[in-house]
């Protein structure tokens, strides 16, 4: 326990240059409160992208770390590292989530320059191409809005090349499907009959085959919804502790038994479901693609769990229940 | 274009007997792996050389070493599986996208458009990718029988200066001699309306693939040129953070 006052040095990581001097630091002074400072001699460095170590190639400490609680004496020599320039989660959820739900609704309107003149603010005679616009477009708004209000982050920021590339992704794959859906010569689905001599076919599409894939998407996007507010009732505001998350009383929430991220499975389930719905390739492939990020990310976060907590469920899977 | 990989020598393994047995095999497979490519390249070369030499022309060159190239070309696939086990230490990524884009080359290419095999631009880049193979796999060879004379790793760090450009022009000069075939027969495309809602249009795909070249090919070969400063020049570079 350390009494009185003590000094911080900060060092470049890198060139081992001292690029700071606080005197006069409290002991019970945080991490935070030193990058505040240091922002204040360096106003190009705010806190977010400064990252504050014991060792040049050590890991970066928290925000919440008391100085008097590290390994340091009177005088504590930190190193710098910058993480170059960030940007808010926030900012880039409502980015990613916002592209796709607008670029959407350009191809669904056929707005001009995308297809044929001829074709330009008319709307696609097949019912299941509107139904596949409400489908997507709540989707995103579903994501637009658990960004604001439900999703509760535990970094505030990560590094700004982050946007292009997501954004990319994101607006990208968006395009390239509302592209065939919404086309003048998409093609839904048909439901295909056995050469029967007295078959007449009904003059109406693979509707069993929309219907379900619309419960599956609809099963799916309350599912997804319910574990993200079941996990944000894991941690109350403010709080950083980290807890396994269980079953709850909502019966969407049962997967937990079987899966460490339902929110991965849930999510690979919509989009399942809007692939049988659209019948559509690109679809397909965002579907697949997605799928392995998730499934990426899922076992990461598993193995954490693991690490972390001794008694954590052994009969949960990372994302698919005892396959995955 | 041209190959530019990492030294693709085995890890050292610790004296732990277990690992040095997985260590032999691997070593073994390897060598032998890197002896038959750099024989089969430079049967490629001969062959190569004996047609230029009999019949004074290019014209059937392609035709008559199609096969071989073919088999060869398309076996260095394993590489990939090499990186991926992790008996070589270079990333899968990166090998990946080296081998696709010859097996591209030969397969969808030179193979499918007849009508360019006789350009001069594909004897540009069957040379160039001859040399730079044979270079690369006996470098390999060499480095795995722990006897590597300087010449060899000399060729390996400095070729690509010239081979590398050489290589490219090439082969995109091939590309850009079949895009008129491909946009005549309308190969590999699919049109709308079709029951998987996609379209696909080769022509327009292969000038994405010319264009991309563009950012491409700077990065592979300035990452080529600073591994020679490493190696060759034993320069100490500061690696960008993280």
């Amino acid at each position: 326990f350390k009494h009185g006052i003590c000094t911080v040095e900060i060092l470049d990581a890198k060139t081992k240059d001292k690029l700071c001097f606080l005197d006069k630091v409290e002991p019970n002074a945080t991490i935070g409160e030193i990058k505040s400072m240091f922002h204040k001699s360096h106003p190009q460095w705010y806190a977010a992208r400064q990252s504050i170590r014991l060792d040049p190639k050590g890991k970066s400490l928290k925000d919440e770390d008391v100085l008097q609680h590290l390994p340091v004496g009177t005088t504590a020599t930190f190193y710098f590292r910058d993480l170059g320039a960030q940007i808010s989660w926030v900012t880039v959820f409502l980015t990613e989530y916002g592209g796709p739900l607008l670029l959407y609704l350009m191809f669904y309107f056929r707005v001009p320059f995308i297809y044929a003149p001829k074709y330009d603010f008319t709307t696609s005679k097949h019912w299941v191409v509107h139904l596949a616009c409400m489908c997507h477009s709540f989707h995103y708004l579903k994501r637009l809005l658990e960004t604001l209000f439900v999703h509760r982050f535990s970094h505030g920021t990560m590094p700004l090349r982050n946007i292009f590339k997501n954004c990319t992704y994101y607006w990208g794959f968006a395009a390239w499907m509302a592209y065939y859906i919404n086309h003048p010569l998409y093609t839904p689905p048909i439901r295909y009959y056995i050469n029967h001599p007295l078959y007449t076919p009904p003059p109406i599409y693979g509707e069993q085959q929309v219907r379900i894939a619309l419960i599956i998407f609809l099963f799916c996007q309350v599912g997804n919804f319910s574990i993200h507010i079941a996990l944000r009732n894991l941690r109350p505001p403010g709080s950083k502790t980290r807890k396994i998350p269980y079953p709850t009383k909502n019966p969407f929430t049962w997967i937990f038994l079987l899966v460490s991220c339902p929110n991965y499975t849930y999510e690979l389930g919509s989009w399942f479901g809007f692939t049988l719905m659209t019948q559509c390739l690109p679809v397909a492939f965002f579907t697949a693609v997605g799928f392995i990020q998730m499934t990426v990310w899922a076992k990461g976060k598993h193995r954490s769990y693991l690490k972390e907590f001794r008694d954590y469920p052994p009969l949960r899977s990372p994302i698919l229940p005892f396959v995955l | 274009m041209a190959s530019m990989e990492e030294d693709g020598s085995v890890e050292e393994k610790d004296n732990n007997n277990k690992k040095r047995t997985k260590s032999a095999i691997a070593v073994a497979w390897l060598t032998f792996y890197n002896i038959a490519m750099t024989a089969g390249w430079l049967v490629l070369a001969m062959a190569m050389m004996r047609f230029y030499l009999q019949k004074a022309t290019h014209k059937g060159l392609y035709k008559s070493i199609a096969r071989t190239l073919k088999f060869f070309q398309t076996v260095a696939l394993v590489e990939v599986g090499h990186c991926a086990i992790g008996i070589v230490r270079t990333s899968v990524i990166v090998t990946g996208v080296q081998v696709c884009s010859r097996i591209f080359m030969v397969w969808f290419i030179t193979n499918s458009i007849k009508q360019i095999q006789n350009e001069e631009s594909v004897i540009l880049f069957l040379v160039v990718w001859t040399l730079t193979e044979i270079t690369r796999y006996s470098f390999y060879t060499f480095n795995l029988l722990n006897h590597l004379p300087y010449f060899i790793k000399w060729a390996r760090y400095n070729m690509f200066i010239i081979m590398y450009p050489l290589g490219v022009a090439g082969e995109l000069l091939t590309i850009y001699a079949a895009l008129p075939f491909v946009r005549k027969t309308g190969m590999l495309s699919m049109r709308l309306p079709n029951k998987y809602n996609i379209s696909f249009d080769y022509y327009y795909f292969l000038i994405i693939v010319m264009l991309s070249y563009i950012p491409l090919f700077p990065q592979l070969f300035f990452h080529m040129l600073r591994q020679r400063r490493k190696v060759l020049l034993g320069e100490i570079i500061v690696e960008k953070d993280e």
